[in-house]
């Protein structure tokens, strides 16, 4: 049986008496005249109330909680209240209840702002931004100078762990997502070099576009998925365990010992990873050339060479090597910068990615207009 | 005679070859105060996790409010229904960090029981204001102190009236007037929730001052090399590892 509340009023002396009766426990199903008796409070018609507990059941803090609203709703209309026959053990819980005054909160101020408004604090904020990146790899040149010059405090093993796992490791995702967009390459080129039964020029369409741009495309998008993420998560757990605060204090500079082995590590493997992307995408192109349309081999790889031009596959490492360091220094920066609880390290890695996607695509587009005005 | 709300019986805990614990036997009465003291690494946080169903044990039973817990055919889903009865507080509070401090206390809440939003509202108001933070229901776990987490833990672990709260270090951090208030609420919620507490702690002023049972776990013989009520046992300790614990390493 579910917990009853009821008021009744004696009309003849002007007393009001709520009467509290049967079982009241969590695991019994809502009640649904509560809000109509906290409404009653709020008339103010009454000046005096009488609590009555004598017919309650079992009880649990399901009592005490709504004893706990009544009796606030009384202290704010100024109601003088009395509890009679309440089960042992109600009262103290009560006291416990009141003993800490409530903490009033200050006001968090209006949210609510302009549309106008709005777009000078995007702007601010972007700003804001755009100063702190630039700050942060301010601070990665210097740690670099620090290692050249052997002053950063950093662990051989890391920087080489860090290149293992960015480089080695990669390796199996790299071949499979390359080879498959080299034989997509092919494929969709092939439907249309048929039609002129240029076939063979398959080999050059898949060898020019994958070296100058897809390899190194694709092997970033993997490696921020991957690699950056990783970065973020990894430094962002640093983050709210306090770690990197333990490495500050120690005196060892979290760009020196963190991130520096990071950065490089990406910045040094991306231009390999390109090239290998490259060769991935050239045998997927193969794969398409030589089992589905029926050209030999050696005629697929000799178009394949004359169409391979060191310009082209500079350009891809270019393109790589900036991909790295953009990855290495957006998850490094998602990281450090991260806030102290798990969610904040799940907002740092999406982050990462975003942030590392995003600019690869505005570095794109800057080196491919460098590369256009110079002519190559 | 005491009622028995948990009883471990011939309990051997080991993670893979490395035994942590050999044939542990203890009883556990409703409505007491039950200590787990040991040095660092004996396995009390061990022995907490199996006792609140996160780990298997290698050999023994359980047996939780007259019902097989562990041992004896007893599934995931019965655990899982019983520990419906039970509160945890971990030692780091454990709070949700993506939820206010309002909804860390509404989810079990609205998990298993069928009250209406404003009855959980009140409820919610009701045990914080019981661990003293009325008033905090919308910040966010990274907004307020380590004791303050740990007590808003507590008010998480006490949302369903459990018959039991399982508490890992609850003083570890706090000052001593926190840890000295932390040690009241957990006896006025024991006296007037009814509620059983089985507490690890290092602290010998709560442990003389709430405890009304203990264990001793002992690392060198995995075994456990004391029990009763910890004043008592400081009385006439029955070997030295335990005076040695009890007093701090004075005798
Ligand atoms: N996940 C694990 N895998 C293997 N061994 C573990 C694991 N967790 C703990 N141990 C071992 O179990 C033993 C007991 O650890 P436990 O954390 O239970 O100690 P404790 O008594 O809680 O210590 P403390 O007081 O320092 O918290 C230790 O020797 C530890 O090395
Ligand atoms: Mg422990």
């Amino acid at each position: 049986m579910s917990a009853r509340a009821e008021l009744v009023k004696n009309e003849k002396n002007a007393s009001v008496e709520l009467i509290l009766s049967e079982d009241w426990l969590l695991e019994n199903g809502a009640s649904d005249n509560d809000q109509n008796i906290f409404d009653l409070f709020e008339k103010n018609d009454f000046k005096q109330i009488k609590l009555d507990g004598k017919q309650i059941g079992r009880w649990d803090s399901r009592l005490v909680a709504f004893l706990v609203h009544v009796i606030s709703l009384c202290k704010k209309n100024n109601i003088e209240y009395r509890l009679i026959d309440f089960p042992k053990g109600i009262d103290p819980l009560l006291d416990l209840a009141f003993s800490v005054p409530e903490h009033v909160s200050p006001p968090k101020g209006d949210t609510t702002q302009s549309f106008l408004s709005y777009l000078g604090n995007v702007a601010l904020y972007s700003w804001a931004a755009t100063q702190r990146v630039a700050l942060f790899c301010v601070k990665i040149y210097e740690a670099l100078i620090r290692l050249i010059t052997k002053k950063a405090v950093v662990r051989k093993v890391d920087i080489w762990f860090e290149i293992q796992d960015a480089g080695v490791n990669a390796f199996l995702i790299v071949s499979l997502i390359c080879f498959l967009v080299g034989l997509i390459l092919a494929f969709v080129g092939s439907i249309q070099l048929k039609m002129f039964g240029a076939q063979i020029y398959v080999s050059s369409l898949v060898a020019i576009a994958v070296t100058r741009v897809m390899g190194a495309i694709m092997g970033g998008v993997i490696m921020a998925g991957r690699t950056g993420a990783s970065y973020a998560a990894t430094l962002g757990s640093m983050q709210v365990n306090e770690e990197i605060d333990a490495l500050k204090t120690m005196g060892v500079s979290p760009f020196d010992f963190l991130v520096l082995p990071r950065v490089l590590a990406l910045s040094l493997m991306m231009p390999l990873l390109t090239v290998y992307a490259d060769f991935m995408g050239i045998m997927g192109g193969a794969f398409v050339g030589i089992f589905m349309l029926g050209l030999s081999p050696e005629d697929y790889f000799r178009m394949t060479l004359k169409a391979l031009f060191m310009k082209n596959i500079l350009i891809g490492i270019v393109h790589g090597t900036a991909y790295g360091i953009i990855i290495a220094v957006c998850g490094c920066y998602q990281g450090i910068n991260c806030g102290r609880n798990a969610s904040a390290v799940g907002k740092a890695t999406t982050a990462a990615v975003v942030y590392s996607i995003v600019w690869m695509t505005v570095a794109t587009a800057i080196l491919t207009f460098i590369f256009s005005v110079i002519g190559v | 005679m005491p009622e028995a709300f948990l009883e471990i019986k011939e309990m051997t805990v080991a993670y893979g070859d490395n035994v942590i614990m050999k044939d542990v036997s203890f009883t556990v009465n409703k409505e007491d105060v039950f200590i787990i003291m040991g040095g660092s690494g004996c396995g009390k946080s061990t022995l907490l996790s199996v006792l609140t169903g996160l780990k298997q044990p290698a050999k023994g039973t359980e047996i939780f409010d007259g019902k097989v817990f562990w041992g004896n055919g007893a599934t995931k889903d019965d655990r899982d229904a019983l520990m419906r009865k039970a509160g945890i507080l971990y030692q780091s509070g454990a709070l949700w960090s993506s939820m206010t401090l309002a909804e860390n206390i509404a989810l079990p809440l609205e998990q298993y029981t069928k009250l209406s939003k404003p009855e959980i509202r009140d409820l919610v108001a009701l045990k914080l204001d019981l661990v003293g933070l009325g008033g905090f229901q919308d910040y966010y776990p990274a907004e307020i102190s380590g004791g303050m987490k740990k007590r808003a833990g507590l008010a998480r672990a006490l949302a369903l009236d459990p018959k039991i709260v399982f508490f890992d270090e609850p003083s570890a951090g706090l000052d001593p007037i926190s840890s000295k208030n932390l040690d009241d609420l957990i006896l006025q919620i024991k006296d007037n929730l009814h509620t059983t507490i089985v507490m690890v702690t290092h602290e010998l002023a709560s442990i003389f001052a709430i405890g009304t049972n203990s264990i001793f776990l002992d690392a060198q013989t995995k075994t456990v090399i004391a029990k009763g009520n910890p004043t008592d046992l400081l009385k006439n300790p029955p070997n030295k590892t335990l005076e040695h614990f009890l007093t701090r390493g004075e005798k």
